[in-house]
């Protein structure tokens, strides 16, 4: 994104092109758009490695008794690929939406801490990396394991230095380590760049949905990600100065271990789909040329479920024999969850209901992702329920879930956002024929993936299991699951070939190309590094509907 | 109905938001709240279940030297920023230095503590549950103690150099609010550990 204007005195046009300046210029910035753009295309590029995997664990499945990859880079794969798209695409994209967007949505001209903001991506970008060098590295001189294989939860005592010698756990735990403290660096600074940076006249309820969706996720990850670094540096003691927290055989317990885990990884779950819901919620209303539907409910609905996160991780783990009170406690607080997203789900279709619906790229993938999440959110409710839980836990019925949430819910939406925002950041339009590709392409690919897997669980086929005998009706499911990945790849491939050819090709977009209502497209589009010339005032939620329309403005009837 | 006065009154309202540093370090301090208590949770769990000795009870004896010596070290610490406000830097220099070296005798207590239940007590990391949780918990608090004191060391050094400014109180204020944060961590370990614990 070469054309996004330097925070250092850009060379000029007249200039030549000085690579070293222009690299200098990158890496030393502070500029929270630069930031954001870096945080999403390292996303991407790990996306793009760790979906790589995921097409090799496919491939193994493909039919039964497979010998397609040895059985310990399988174990290796799958614990690098949830890992990575967990940690290393999720947390950076998010962070990097979060970045771009939330100064320019508030009328402010940078993140409240813009140096810590800089800290905390290349730490994030060091931990990533830090992970795939255990490839190189993780043997080291004791010849024993490479990557990390304890799967992405590393349940104890697998994760015990008599079961995993070598440094392999060592490099999840420190990696995830270090790129967790990057999360909280972007998670501080977008709750005080919402607490103390708004324009004049943006009180809380007149902030854009994105605004007040992300708030809640920064607070999540704040009170939610020590819980996991505890733990790990637990897991340090125990593997290097013989520490017994996860020692069974000293009276330390595995299940502790678990405990700590889910309340960092489930609270973790909502941290990566609100983002979702975040963008869907300011898409949703521009493409249906209306305001979004019941704004005061969406906030409540959204702080509602950051509470109420907080108390269903043992869901997780119905099958270790809790008693009946937990159980009980933890299906039900399981299935409150639904209620706020359930107001969300009928508020979006609220919003599309009687609006001049425009079905462009950005809304097809958040059209899908309604779909695709009430697919995820009802096989949720399912799962929430213990005994159903019992039968299902482990299978590809959960495999089948939490895809759906994460593709379906997540990734469908942060494509959505990229079609949409990435006028603003480049200044270019994306190819709409190229877009559409893109979305049949990936959103056939998804379904005819998961879907099938949904029923492999039902049949009983468990997660992470290398090969499988014929006869069990499993094949059919996985032959079609893994046709499903030759189409996402191909729908990756008209993404990134879309991604190219606009940000050099693509027709110029203008400062407000979809019509849109929030502050960020009343700058220029690349915005320039101070983001806003005067700081603008705010006077409803929609302060570009306003200026667009004088006669009839939003503070009339807000 | 708003009018279009009520509207134009925002130009002339004052616009004011809290802090920057205030909200960032409540932050902080709430993330590190998360941290301390999934250790609490850890020590309370593995209560009692040593399956060899020594076992904390046999062993522990309350530092009341140690704890008053930090409750203390908050006093001055609060002291030294009012000296700061009212702009009487002798007496904030005074407090500071007073603030570091309670702090130091909180350190050097717990030193000698360690020191002796190591080698005289044989209770260790290693050795067993109560070890591996005392360790971990009271360990943790006290590198929040060494990153305090370092901060606080910066801030007399450059005070004594006559680099810090009286309109730089909101950091001096933040650095207090990081004291008395870990006095009353403190409070908690201390409780956890040594009265309810034992």
């Amino acid at each position: 994104m070469a054309t996004t204007p330097s925070r250092t005195p850009a060379p000029a046009a007249s200039e030549p092109f000085s690579l070293p300046t222009w690299l200098h210029g990158w890496v030393t910035t502070a500029d929270h758009k630069r930031l954001g753009v870096m945080y999403i295309l390292a996303g991407l590029g790990f996306f793009v490695v760790s979906g790589t995997m995921a097409a090799l664990i496919r491939i193994q499945l493909v039919v039964p008794n497979n010998q397609f990859l040895p059985p310990e880079m399988f174990n290796r794969l799958f614990t690098m690929h949830g890992t990575a798209m967990v940690f290393l695409v999720g947390m950076p994209i998010i962070a990097g939406l979060m970045n771009y967007l939330v100064p320019l949505m508030i009328g402010a001209r940078d993140m409240a801490f813009p140096r810590l903001n800089a800290f905390g991506f290349w730490i994030f970008l060091f931990g990533g990396c830090l992970l795939y060098f255990s490839y190189l590295a993780a043997p080291g001189l004791s010849g024993a394991g490479s990557a990390p294989d304890v799967g992405w939860f590393a349940y104890s005592p697998l994760t015990g230095k008599a079961f995993s010698r070598g440094h392999s756990t060592d490099y999840w735990i420190l990696s995830i380590l270090i790129s967790g403290i990057g999360s909280l660096c972007s998670a501080v600074n977008v709750i005080v760049t919402v607490v103390c940076m708004r324009c004049r006249g943006m009180t809380l309820m007149r902030m854009p949905l994105f605004v007040w969706i992300v708030l809640v996720v920064a607070y999540l990850i704040v009170i939610v990600l020590p819980p996991l670094t505890a733990a790990q540096i637990m897991l340090l003691l125990d593997r290097f100065l013989g520490a017994k927290f996860f020692d069974t055989q000293a009276g330390g317990s595995a299940v502790l271990w678990q405990h700590f885990f889910w309340i960092f990884g489930h609270p973790e779950v909502y941290i990566l789909i609100l983002p979702g819901f975040a963008v869907a919620s300011e898409i949703i209303p521009v493409f249906s040329r209306k305001p979004i539907f019941g704004y005061a409910v969406m906030v409540g609905a959204t702080v509602m479920i950051g509470f109420i996160s907080l108390g269903v991780w043992a869901h997780h783990m119905f099958t270790i024999g809790m008693s009946a009170m937990s159980n009980a406690f933890f299906a039900t607080s399981t299935m409150l969850v639904g209620i706020p997203t359930g107001i969300k789900l009928f508020n979006w279709l609220g919003t599309m209901w009687g609006g001049k619906i425009r079905f462009r790229t950005p809304m097809l993938f958040c059209v899908a992702f309604l779909f695709q999440f009430l697919c995820a959110g009802l096989t949720g409710i399912m799962l929430a329920v213990a005994p159903f839980d019992w039968q299902l836990s482990d299978s590809y019925f959960v495999v089948a879930h939490f895809h759906y949430v994460l593709i379906g819910g997540l990734l469908f939406t942060i494509f959505g956002a990229i079609y949409y925002w990435f006028p603003k950041v480049t200044g270019r339009l994306m190819s709409e024929r190229l877009g559409r590709w893109h979305f049949w392409l990936f959103a056939l690919g998804f379904n005819l993936t998961f879907a099938p897997l949904h029923i492999a669980g039902i049949l009983g086929m468990p997660r992470r299991i290398y090969t499988y005998d014929a006869g069990r009706g499993w094949e059919i499911w996985n032959l079609v699951a893994t046709i499903g990945v030759a189409f996402q790849a191909l729908g990756i491939l008209f993404f990134v070939a879309n991604l190219l050819w606009s940000s050099r090709r693509g027709a110029r977009a203008g400062d407000d190309p979809w019509d849109a209502w929030t502050l960020e497209w009343s700058t220029t589009s690349p915005p320039p590094p101070y983001n806003f010339e005067t700081l603008p005032t705010v006077r409803s939620r929609r302060p570009l509907w306003d200026l667009k329309h004088p006669s009839d403005p939003d503070w009339r009837v807000e | 109905m708003r009018t279009p006065e009520s509207i134009d009154a925002l130009e002339t309202q004052p616009w004011v938001l809290p802090s920057r540093r205030k909200v960032g370090l409540l932050c902080l301090l709430a993330t590190e709240s998360a941290l301390f208590t999934i250790f609490v949770v850890a020590y309370l769990f593995y209560l009692g279940k040593s399956l060899n000795g020594p076992y904390p009870k046999d062993i522990l004896s309350i530092p009341w030297l140690a704890s008053v010596a930090l409750i203390s070290s908050s006093v001055s610490a609060d002291l030294a920023e009012r000296a700061f406000r009212c702009g009487n830097r002798g007496r904030f220099q005074a407090m500071l230095a007073v603030t570091i070296l309670l702090g130091l005798g909180f350190l050097g207590a717990t030193a000698l503590e360690w020191k002796r239940l190591i080698l005289v007590e044989h209770f260790t990391i290693n050795g067993n549950l109560a070890g591996t949780t005392f360790y971990a918990l009271v360990g943790l608090h006290a590198s929040h103690v060494i990153v305090g004191l370092l901060l606080l060391t910066v801030v007399l050094l450059l005070s004594l150099k006559g680099a810090v400014a009286s309109r730089q109180h909101e950091r001096i204020q933040m650095l207090t609010w990081y004291w008395h944060f870990v006095d009353a961590i403190w409070i908690v370990v201390f409780l956890v550990v040594y009265v309810f614990g034992r």
